[in-house]
């Protein structure tokens, strides 16, 4: 008995790990994708594999340059394919003229522009449940002039008319679902019913496989017409446990684990030390923006030498280096250093617990009582941070914090939420002193959302918005509409300068760093070239190669 | 029997109508709704969008209409969809159902199996050493956190060996043959499975333990002995069916978690299964999937209390069903 027990085992040992094929690749990631509709609703798991298995019609590059996808040429002023155009009662907007590379559908359908007019009539309508509609909304007129031409007209002028994310859905296949109900269109499309449906597809994979929650796996596309994929299957599995991650890249139950959500930057650190002879390391600064958004409507807070104060008592250069090795750097504002709208001469917060004190001292807060300082109305200095629990980057820096403000007379109150309260709490401003998280943006964004004074969220706009300082300036709307409009580069920048120089002296926002997202490759595993923005390492899949 | 087992048929309906106003309320009083969490995960959300996506997943309605309407439908056998899979929620419960039911069933199978004659042993040579090192073990696997064992077993076997794999299934494709998918199965399991057999074994032996010797101080057992007949027969043959008795209530419980799922387990194992199903679905706000699959578990615990009296009644004609 003893020994058949034991040939069984040496049996299920025997059997080889299905990670060993090289045209095969395994990845793991920590999160799952919801639907994969390319419409509805927006996460980074799902454009992970997304990227893998269709196109945006223009992303940006690893060099932050804003590129063709699926079209042949970037319209632009210059070579006449972007215009001004009159809409009417004085407004002014875009025309674009767009080619089409001849891409295929899996299924052998060419895609053509009336698969993005069907795709601009479905994020239109408002019960097909696609969740940021504001992009269709904006083409008022859209014109098919063949298979591969069409012309779309926005309804205003922007910097930014060229950079059209916009994800398609095939007009064969999803045009009789939506038609026969819009409003269950977000339950019945043929990406949730039949994800392995080759006609889905367009890119260089498609996926063949999808057990939700689980595995997806996919397919090298025989109809891509670009750059063969080097492997010719890619299984993607969700295993949200960081340590289990680790535990999986180490016993090669997986080959990678995707930079853009896998390992914390801390793991990463400590991993690499563990594991150079492996693995290469890429720590590539993202725009994730980690900072601290400040109630504006709370009075200790209420001074801008209060909040000029707070930066200069934290000493965010010595946190990147003891926390993160430096490899985290430190942001000025939510303008990245390697955004070309970066301006280097704009004021910076260096490291001043002397110069801290003596603002907050100006500022009416000279008192200290038992270590904590008071107004002449015999308010304590004392305020509350919140933060995701269950972030150990995020609680560590919140500790740090606590400890330096604490040096400067002021009490920080850590408070650690799970992620459906804390993001309740941010939606509703029910947050009362500090509320420290990150946002994530595009090169050269203008933080109409985050910053205008009409996204302050309230009850009567049903708490929407997402200024959740509560910041209302003028001068900074005044600078953020001119930067979106204006189309000459040179003086665009001017206008960025502006918004970095008005948010230094508000500071309605405490700058932190930018988050890096490490990845950890194997020394095999060439060509993954990390990018930094919400268009992924994988949108150049077809580069990613395995080399003994 | 017949009066009894409707009647705890009708409780039962009863219990899981209670349950389901309770879970749907419990969760919809929780601060937040699905689409503040869309908002915070895409900046580029609008007032508007907020607005459209509420009035779309009707969440601006009023908790008790909402639960209205879903009890209405599921009346008619539409349990809904689970917004964050876009699925009906049967078809994301299923798949982990079985899952999970793979995952518990052949620990629990496994832990009675080690556990109960570990247990009778310890109960036949008190204060042995025999019975100091078995409830050395058993307070070992009760007290070990279960992350901890998952950490230690992966880094052994999947890392150190290289054995078996660290975590997820097995990745069948077309063509694969019974008995290699069957291995491969098992492979995957193996991990996950003696995590959990290690955790449980030790409550069972416990128990096991305790019973017996209680048993073994009955007259009953001094007079078999005095019969002439031989300690395996006293043991197997007279304790061990009177000490099932306390033994089958907490198999009862356990029942529940067949298809409740282990989700620290299953997280760390990467195992798709009923408790990390609902954990994230509760998270998500997914009302109907975090509703669904609470209901399968009380109906599962409740249909495990039924079976473990209906058990000790057989086993102990004592116990009558009232």
């Amino acid at each position: 008995m003893f020994r058949r027990v034991l040939l069984v085992l040496a049996a299920l040992c025997a059997l080889t790990s299905p990670a060993l094929a090289k045209d095969e690749l395994v990845i793991a990631m920590n999160q799952a994708p919801g639907t994969m509709n390319p419409l509805i609703s927006s996460m980074l798991a799902k454009s992970l594999v997304s990227n893998m298995t269709a196109r945006p019609l223009t992303a940006y590059d690893v060099a932050w340059k804003n590129i063709c996808m699926v079209c042949t040429d970037l319209p632009t002023i210059e070579n006449g394919k972007a215009r001004v155009v009159d809409l009417g009662d004085g407004k002014k907007g875009m025309a674009l003229d767009i080619e089409l590379k001849p891409l295929v559908w899996g299924d052998g359908v060419p895609v053509t522009a009336k698969d993005y007019a069907f795709t601009i009539e479905v994020g239109k309508n408002p019960v097909s449940g696609v969740a940021s509609a504001e992009a269709y909304k904006r083409i008022v007129k859209f014109e098919i002039k063949d298979d591969l031409h069409f012309t779309m007209t926005v309804d205003r002028v922007t910097f930014d008319y060229n950079a059209i994310d916009l994800q398609i859905v095939p007009e064969h296949i999803e045009k009789p679902i939506f038609d026969a109900n819009p409003a269950e269109y977000h339950n019945k499309t043929a990406y949730d019913t039949d994800p392995t449906n080759k006609g889905l597809y367009f890119g260089p994979f498609r996926i063949t496989e999808l057990v939700p929650g689980n595995r997806i796996t996919l397919e090298a596309n025989p109809t891509w017409i670009g750059e063969k994929p080097h492997f010719k299957r890619i299984v993607f599995k969700i295993i949200e446990s960081t340590a289990a991650l680790e535990a999986n890249l180490l016993s090669s139950n997986v080959d990678y684990v995707v930079g853009e959500l896998g390992m914390s930057l801390d793991q990463a650190l400590a991993f690499e030390k563990r594991h150079k002879d492996k693995y290469v390391v890429i720590y590539k600064p993202a725009l994730i923006y980690e900072h601290i958004d400040v109630k504006l409507d709370n009075p200790l807070l209420a001074d801008r030498r209060v909040r000029q104060a707070l930066l200069m008592a934290i000493d965010r250069k010595a946190m990147s280096e003891k926390l993160f090795e430096g490899k985290q750097p430190v942001a000025d504002s939510g303008v990245s250093p390697l955004d070309p709208m970066y301006d280097p001469s704009g004021r910076k917060f260096a490291y001043d617990p002397g110069a801290a004190k003596k603002l907050l001292d100006e500022a009416g807060f000279s008192e200290i009582k038992n270590g904590v300082r008071q107004n002449a109305k015999g308010e304590r200095f004392s305020i509350e941070i919140t933060t995701t629990a269950g972030n150990r980057v995020r609680e560590q820096v919140a500790q740090v914090i606590q400890s330096q403000l604490r040096q400067v007379g002021i009490e920080l109150r850590i408070k650690a939420e799970p992620p459906r309260l804390f993001s309740d709490a941010l939606n509703h401003r029910a947050f009362s002193g500090l509320a420290m998280y990150a946002w994530v943006s595009a090169p050269q964004s203008v933080p109409h959302s985050t910053l205008y004074s009409t996204e302050i969220p309230t009850e009567k706009n049903g708490w929407s918005g997402q200024n959740y300082p509560g910041y209302a300036s003028p001068e900074m709307d005044k600078a953020m509409d001119s930067a979106e409009r204006e189309l000459d580069e040179s003086k665009r920048r001017g206008y960025f300068a502006d918004m970095q120089r008005i948010h230094a002296e508000d500071l309605p926002v405490l700058p932190l760093f930018f988050r890096v997202d490490p990845f950890v490759l194997p020394k095999q595993l060439k060509g993954v070239v990390p990018t930094g923005t919400l268009n992924s390492s994988t949108l150049w899949v077809e580069q990613w190669r395995w080399e003994e | 029997m017949g009066r009894t087992l409707s009647t705890r048929l009708i409780e039962t309906v009863l219990t899981l109508v209670l349950m389901s106003i309770a879970v749907y309320l419990l969760i919809g009083l929780m601060p937040g709704d699905p689409i503040n969490m869309m908002i915070a995960g895409d900046p580029k959300m609008t007032s508007e969008d907020a607005t459209r996506l509420r009035a779309l997943y009707e969440v601006d309605k009023p908790i008790l209409q909402r639960y209205l309407a879903w009890a209405g439908q599921a009346l008619q056998g539409n349990l809904g969809y689970s917004r964050s899979f876009s699925l009906p929620v049967m078809t994301v419960i299923w798949p982990r159902l079985l899952n999970t039911f793979e995952l518990t069933g052949l620990s629990l199978l496994l832990s009675v199996a080690i556990a109960l004659p570990l247990g009778i042993w310890a109960a036949a040579r008190p204060r042995s050493t025999a019975d100091y090192l078995i409830n050395l073990f058993s307070f070992a696997g009760i007290s070990t956190p279960p992350f901890w064992l998952a950490l230690l077993a992966i880094w052994l076997f999947a890392v150190t060996l290289g054995w078996l794999p660290a975590g997820g299934t097995a990745d069948l494709r077309p063509g694969t043959g019974f008995g290699t998918a069957l291995l491969q199965k098992l492979r995957f399991a193996a991990l996950p499975v003696l995590t959990l057999t290690v955790l449980q074994i030790g409550s069972f032996t416990r128990f096991m333990r305790g019973a017996m010797i209680e048993t073994m101080r009955q007259d009953y057992i001094r007079t078999a002995r005095a019969k002439g007949l031989s300690e395996r027969g006293v043991i197997l043959g007279h304790a061990f069916g009177n000490a099932l008795v306390p033994v089958l209530t907490l198999l009862g419980l356990s029942f529940g978690g067949l298809f409740s799922g282990a989700l620290i387990t299953e997280t760390m194992f990467a195992w798709p299964g009923m408790g990390k199903a609902i954990y994230q679905a509760i998270l998500d706000n997914d009302y109907n999937l975090a509703l669904v699959g609470l209901l399968i578990a009380t109906f599962t615990t409740i249909l495990g209390n039924l079976l473990a009296d209906l058990a000790q009644a057989w086993v102990d004609p004592r116990v009558a069903l009232q």
